[in-house]
């Protein structure tokens, strides 16, 4: 009869650690950065049907980088709690805190007691009546949870984005301001040399904290290349985002901002 | 909430997590079933007197569909309530007004609304008019059980078809049928008398003014006819609810508006009960 080995637990969660963590390492980064408006989401992610960026609910949004069918389900799941404590309660009391706090108990014991840990890390953000009150929250493969301000870069190479964020960013920069950031940040590589990101190449989306109801947008098209031309432009006045660039999930001519359908009794 | 459930771990449960249905009502109904108004059990054989809303009209006007409807609640011989609304937005693009039951009714349309943003967000797309008609038919279909114990309701549902560009609408009946209408449609207590004026007023390619003010016709004479309808209450400045429907997503038409349509058909009526032309 053979014996199994023992494995002391500290290595047993270093060995898990290293193994989430290099699948993450893997993938092309996220960055989430606020702005003088809300909240903006840039990946880098050629498709057009694969998304890392979504919307939960009206005023919280999410990013997430590493293995799609993972963070896939935890993205239906979160709009499933989302949607039924809304339903249940009121739309008010659907939190990003709550949210985070729910995911985060989620990838813990799914680090612990599954056979193999999830290799993402997401982001679950939600945009306040003030850049203040925006939260951001940043949970890691193993359940961790940190609160932060301003920006989060994730995936791939993360480190070095963050600390070019950090010297980068600062409190009330315009969209274009941190997307041109964003697209900077996303396209150093690992050695110096620099890749140029065009629209094509990018799924950005912005929680905008002007907007009633439903404040999550993809910013594609002409909008975002305008949004992204590496030059001194002025700010996109905020009319432009409701224009034909901003779409609200998929079709194309929404109805602008201005014209969002208020029921009498929203759910 | 999984975090309400005694002596279980916060994780999410693996509801939440399966693959499959972009559907809320059926996420809902396999893991919280007695959250959906179908889920529950009524004793049976008893009645209850509940409030009911009445009418609605929907119509088609040049460019979009037009839904409108009146504003009171009937218990019995009592008004329940004057200024009820009974239209509400479903998404962006349409708009259902609800005739029956009016507790049902209400939830029936917040879940409905839910239902559509929730497909909306898991999906990445907004459901075709059709696809959302036939989901407010199997909401309906599930509401059977409550209909047959007298807690019936009665939708009407009008979108703007993005593909086709056109307005449309669709009516039901208690057991979940769904049928299209071509111009005009009436619904709720007062419908047979709504029915009759739009007969007589509507006809294709009226404008947006035109369409508001034929809505605001009908609901009148099946307020004159009907009990249950309410009138436009000037004293109370109470006017009908009207929802328009066009390429540019649903809207309310302003109060303001409302009332300058409003004075312009009583008016009318002065000395002319029936509205005879």
């Amino acid at each position: 009869m053979s014996m199994p080995f023992y494995v002391p637990p500290e290595q047993v969660m270093k060995d898990r650690a290293d193994f989430a963590r290099k699948g993450i390492a893997r993938g092309r980064s996220v960055v989430v950065v606020g702005y003088d408006r809300g909240i903006a989401f840039v990946a880098e992610n050629p498709s057009r049907a694969l998304h890392k960026v979504s919307e939960i609910y009206d005023r919280i949004a999410f990013a997430a980088v590493g293995r799609y069918n993972e963070f896939e389900s935890l993205r239906v799941a979160g709009i499933r709690y989302a949607d039924l404590r809304g339903y249940s309660y009121d739309r008010t009391d659907v939190t990003a805190r709550a949210l985070a706090n729910t995911y985060a108990q989620t990838l813990g014991a799914v680090f612990t007691q599954e056979s193999k840990p999830f290799e993402i890390e997401i982001v679950v953000a939600e945009v306040g009546l003030d850049s203040e009150s925006d939260q951001i929250f940043r949970l890691t493969y193993d359940g961790s949870v940190a609160d932060e301000r301003g920006f989060v870069a994730m995936g791939g190479a993360s480190d070095a984005a963050e600390e070019r964020l950090s010297t980068a960013w600062r409190p009330g920069m315009g969209l274009s301001d941190v997307l041109r950031l964003a697209v900077d940040v996303l396209g150093a590589g690992d050695n110096g040399e620099r890749r140029t990101l065009d629209a094509a190449q990018l799924e950005v989306a912005v929680l905008d904290r002007d907007r009633p109801r439903r404040s999550f947008r993809r910013i594609v098209g002409p909008l975002l290349s305008r949004l992204i031309e590496p030059r001194e432009t002025t700010e996109v006045p905020a009319e432009a985002l409701g224009g034909p660039g901003a779409s609200p999930e998929a079709p194309a001519g929404g109805p602008a901002p201005g014209d969002e359908p208020e029921s009498p009794t929203q759910p | 909430m999984t975090d309400s459930l005694p002596g279980r771990s916060r994780r999410l449960d693996d509801a939440f997590l399966t693959a499959g249905s972009s559907s809320f009502t059926e996420f809902v109904s396999a893991y919280r079933p007695e959250l959906l108004p179908a889920g529950r059990r009524l004793p049976s054989g008893a009645t209850l007197e509940a409030p009911h809303g009445t009418t609605i009209v929907t119509l088609l006007y040049d460019g979009g569909v037009l839904m409108a409807g009146d504003r009171r609640a009937t218990m019995g011989n009592v008004i329940a309530n004057r200024d009820m609304e009974k239209v509400f937005a479903a998404d962006e693009y349409s708009v259902v007004g609800i005739a029956g039951t009016a507790g049902i009714a209400i939830e029936l349309v917040r879940l409905y609304q839910v239902e559509l943003e929730h497909y909306e967000k898991i999906e990445g797309a907004i459901m075709s008019l059709e696809g959302k008609a036939n989901r407010l038919a199997s909401m309906i279909r599930g509401n059977l059980g409550l209909a047959m114990q007298g807690l019936t309701v009665v939708p009407t549902y009008a979108g703007f078809d993005l593909d086709s560009a056109t307005g449309r609408i669709y009516s039901y009946d208690v057991t979940g049928g769904c049928y299209v209408e071509g111009g005009h449609h009436s619904t709720g207590s007062g419908s047979v008398f709504a029915r009759g004026a739009l007969k007589k007023l509507w006809r294709p390619g009226l404008d947006e003014q035109q369409a508001v003010s034929v809505a605001i016709e009908a609901l009148y004479d099946a307020a004159d006819d009907d009990s249950a309808t309410g009138g436009p209450d000037l004293g109370r400045q109470i006017w009908p609810t009207v929802a328009l429907v066009d390429h540019a997503g649903a809207r309310f038409v302003a109060q303001d508006v409302l009332e300058g349509h409003v004075e312009r058909v009583v008016a009318a009526r002065r000395d002319n009960p029936g509205g005879a032309r």
